[in-house]
């Protein structure tokens, strides 16, 4: 294999290199640059929602206000990650954000890391800030396409498609993914549900030991896509590592 | 008949141009039943002269798109004499046929009447509307049956794509491009032939070319009218360019909502292909290219080109940051080159012409010819093509015949609901896409919405915002959160509950919806807000501070009353007036009751004696 080929530019002046097609805001965030972001994760590709992670990006003499999340690195490049205009713009979206979301804990915080603790506009209290992780994660590592974003502008919201989760298999990915927590898993005697997406699955109870492990769909789904034998899942992983 | 070859290409024109000559002096009706004049009863019309035509055979009936004078719809024109009749209905046909089309003789009364002179025009070009415009691409709908392909023939169609590829390498056609000055059409403005040079520089195994025929501007449809009236010039358009980047595969991108353009351009494709000027080796060339239609769901947004690539692969038409361009990797991360409609209609008169003939015309930075839709408070409401450089005066009081009921002239918004809006101090703005958007506008796609003194400049701004709010694809939290926040402090406004550092906050998030926002829409959004904050400032103060409503729309900042030296006590308004809040009797002047009144000004419109007075 050939050696990846790297790429040498300068973060707030500091010589940085990183791997050809790199997102800008990981390398930031791997040197150690404090940049706020809300929509970024590393295990789903870069989305540009949340607009936090805006940087000033000069290329050929010519500076731009960027998001990191989606800009590819590049030789020529040099970025500001800290000046009058980004903090401005970050902290109107914040401000923005605070009143979409005023009960929201995570975007307090970090409304109040930027140095906004009250909004000027008429709070409401979504806590979902559209920014689209859970859809990735159900899409891209799951694969279970559950989740999709159902109508537009200020309408916009996450919903399984058609708002009927036939497709969810109340893994948990999205549960576990959500910055705001505001998807919920509860799980009562042998049923687990997902509770934003109305997902109520009987789970498996394991042969050997009897306690219920897991969504038996989310199980048969797995057992079909994987090809693996219908008894695989017969016994819970823990029993099963016990032999 | 499938042409194996340029010469039997020419070989048809020669047959259907002798064939048209011949069939010179031929009794015939053209009449347009395009979307504007189907508005006004044009097909009905075209029902009644079928019906009279049945019965003489030697009177053909023509059936073509727009001519762009919608305002004077529906129009026909009777041939050979080439009289120009304007708002026929279907009770006028009969004399039309007894008298124009069988004895010669015009009847005066559907004839234009200019309203400067007072006289009756007889032939279109003579009519102002006309007699100013530059209908370089616009200019044949009114020649050509949509659905016949030996029209278009017969006005010179397809001699480009000949000559591109026989006589043109695709370095040569892009050069050509290049040099032309052609600038996207669409709203980005971007050089054509650059766009074109990056996608074929691009390298991969399937390339493809798409036309945005995703036009939705509130009150703009040139896009969907030369798709309805002029088909096989976008289709040639795109032919050349997809010879030239090297695309094997075309979209049409059009919206559900324009029926007869999805139906148009559906037969024009299938005759193309028949012919074998679409498929597999192109007129015996070797160069293959095929075009399918997909049909847009009526999203705004989708109309942004990352946006549109999303749709057709199936997803949500949400854009996507473009720091990787689409020529390198869009529509299913294959080199992707996207051009609007009037863009690629341009194409072929770019390939015929030349470049050097082409940017002739036009000014330094914007060259050839743009259409406009002109809409709004003014006489002459249609298409017009003008060619850039022309000022917002000549447009507006030439070729637009002014501001009806003589009222004065405010603004005009150009560019769609992210325009901005421009005053009448800037009248004589040349328009080219430079001084649009350093006068805080924009081209956008060429729409034109003349506003008069009537208009509210902040309501007008809260109407386009909430535009924009209800259609921004909802994803970046500038442009989701900034339109939504935007349109709350207007709607406030305009109720009377403005407050001192309104126009401030409205400032900073336009500012913000611009700056962080990854598309078009977004970062153009705040343009209706911050131009009439820019021009009208003063009318934002009068909402804000003095609770008055200057221009009288806003129902919440104004009141209507009786002047009792006026009134004549007709009783009109009081009959008139939804919740009953006017009293008097016989001969006693009238009043309202200002707790009742729901501010509707029904009674100032009934009024004979314009006693009525709003303030």
């Amino acid at each position: 294999m050939s050696e990846k080929e790297l790429v040498r530019f300068k973060i707030d002046g500091l010589e940085v290199e990183a791997e050809r097609g790199s997102m800008l805001l990981p390398v930031a965030l791997d040197y150690g640059f404090e940049i706020p972001h809300l929509c970024h994760h590393e295990a789903v590709s870069p989305y540009g929602a949340c607009r936090l992670c805006l940087v000033e990006v000069t290329k050929n003499g010519r500076t731009r206000m960027t998001t990191s999340c989606t800009y590819p690195v590049e030789d020529v490049i040099e970025v500001s990650t800290d000046t009058d205009q980004i903090r401005r713009a970050r902290r109107l979206l914040l401000e923005l954000l605070l009143a979409r979301s005023s009960r929201a804990e995570l975007i307090q915080r970090v409304a109040k890391e930027a140095g906004v603790t009250e909004t000027r506009f008429k709070a409401v209290d979504d806590d979902c800030i559209l920014c689209g992780l859970c859809e990735r994660v159900c899409r891209e590592v799951v694969e279970a396409n559950a989740i999709s974003f159902v109508n537009r502008g200020d309408r916009k919201e996450v919903a399984p498609p058609f708002w009927d989760p036939m497709a969810c298999i109340a893994c948990g990915a999205c549960v576990y993914i959500c910055p705001t927590d505001c998807i919920k898993m509860e799980e009562k005697g042998d049923e687990r549900t997902i509770v934003r997406w109305k997902r109520t699955l009987k789970m498996q109870k394991c042969k050997s030991c009897g306690k219920p492990f897991a969504p038996l769909f989310q199980l048969n789904w797995i057992i079909d896509k994987a090809s693996l034998p219908k008894d695989f899942y017969d016994v819970c992983p823990v029993c099963k590592q016990m032999g | 008949m499938y042409l194996k070859g340029p010469d039997e290409l020419e070989r048809l024109r020669k047959q259907v141009i002798e064939g048209k000559k011949a069939e010179e002096g031929q009794k015939r009706v053209v009449l347009c039943t395009g979307t504007g004049c189907r508005g006004a009863g044009a097909l009905e019309v075209s029902e009644a002269f079928q019906k009279e035509l049945d019965r003489s055979s030697d009177i053909e009936l023509k059936r073509t798109c727009c001519h762009g004078f919608c305002e004077r719809g529906p129009i026909t024109v009777i041939e050979p004499m080439g009289v120009f009749y304007q708002m026929v209905s279907p009770e006028q046909v009969s004399q039309i046929i007894a008298e124009t089309v069988k004895k010669g003789e015009v009847i005066e009364d559907l004839l234009y009447k200019d309203p400067k002179t007072g006289e009756n025009i007889r032939y279109e070009k003579d009519i102002p509307f006309y007699m100013r415009q530059m209908r370089l691409v616009f200019g044949h709908n009114r020649l050509i049956d949509p659905t016949r392909i030996e029209d278009y023939l017969a006005t010179g169609g397809y001699k480009a794509l000949t000559k591109a590829l026989f006589g043109m390498s695709p370095e040569q056609i892009i050069e050509e491009v290049k040099r032309s000055g052609l600038r996207g059409r669409g709203g980005g403005g971007f050089p054509a032939g650059r766009k074109w040079e990056n996608c074929r520089r691009a390298g991969a195994d399937v390339k493809y070319v798409i036309c945005n025929c995703d036009e939705g501007d509130p009150g703009a449809y040139m896009d969907r009218s030369l798709m309805e009236g002029n088909p096989h010039r976008v289709l040639e358009g795109m032919i050349i360019g997809a010879y030239a980047i090297g695309a094997s595969e075309g979209y049409v991108y059009v919206r559900n909502e324009y029926p007869l353009a999805v139906q148009n351009v559906g037969i024009a494709i299938k005759q193309a292909e028949k012919m074998g000027l679409l498929g597999e080796n192109i007129l015996g060339s070797g160069f293959k290219f095929t075009i399918s239609i997909n049909r847009g769901g009526g999203a705004f947004v989708a109309g942004e080109s990352t946006a549109l690539m999303a749709s057709i692969e199936g997803q949500v038409a949400e854009p996507r940051a473009k720091h990787i361009h689409t020529v390198e990797s869009g529509l299913w991360e294959r080199p992707t080159n996207l051009n609007n409609v009037e863009t690629w209609a341009n194409v072929p008169v770019i390939i015929e012409r030349g470049a050097d003939s082409y940017s002739n015309i036009g000014t330094e930075g914007s060259k050839g010819t743009k259409i406009f839709s002109l809409v709004g408070k003014i006489n002459n409401t249609g298409l017009i093509e003008v060619p850039m450089g022309m000022t917002l005066r000549e447009i507006v009081h030439d070729i637009g015949g002014g501001i009806p009921g003589g009222k004065k002239f405010k603004a005009v918004q150009t560019g769609g609901p992210s325009g901005g809006c421009i005053p009448e101090a800037l009248m004589e703005l040349p328009v080219d896409f430079d001084e649009l958007t350093k006068a805080g506008s924009m081209m956008g796609s060429g729409g034109m919405i003349v506003m008069d003194e009537s208009t509210c400049m902040v309501d007008v701004a809260k109407y386009f915002t909430n535009f924009l709010r209800d259609e921004s694809c909802g994803k970046c939290t500038s442009c989701r959160e900034g339109t939504l926040r935007m349109y709350e402090v207007l709607d406030d406004i305009t109720k009377g509950k403005g407050r001192e550092g309104d126009i401030e906050l409205l400032e900073e998030l336009g500012w913000v919806t611009a700056e962080a926002s990854l598309c078009g829409l977004g970062q153009t959004a705040p343009n209706p807000v911050l131009s009439t904050i820019h021009y009208f400032r003063d009318e934002y103060e009068a909402h804000i501070r003095d609770k008055k409503c200057p221009a009288g729309v806003c129902r919440d900042l104004i009141t209507y009353d009786i002047d009792t030296e006026l009134c004549i006590a007709c009783g009109k308004c009081k009959k008139e007036c939804p919740v009953e809040a006017i009293t008097g009797e016989k001969k006693v002047p009238h009043e309202i009751d200002q707790d009742k009144c729901i501010r509707c000004g029904t009674c100032m419109e009934v009024c004979p004696e314009d006693a009525v007075k709003v303030q």
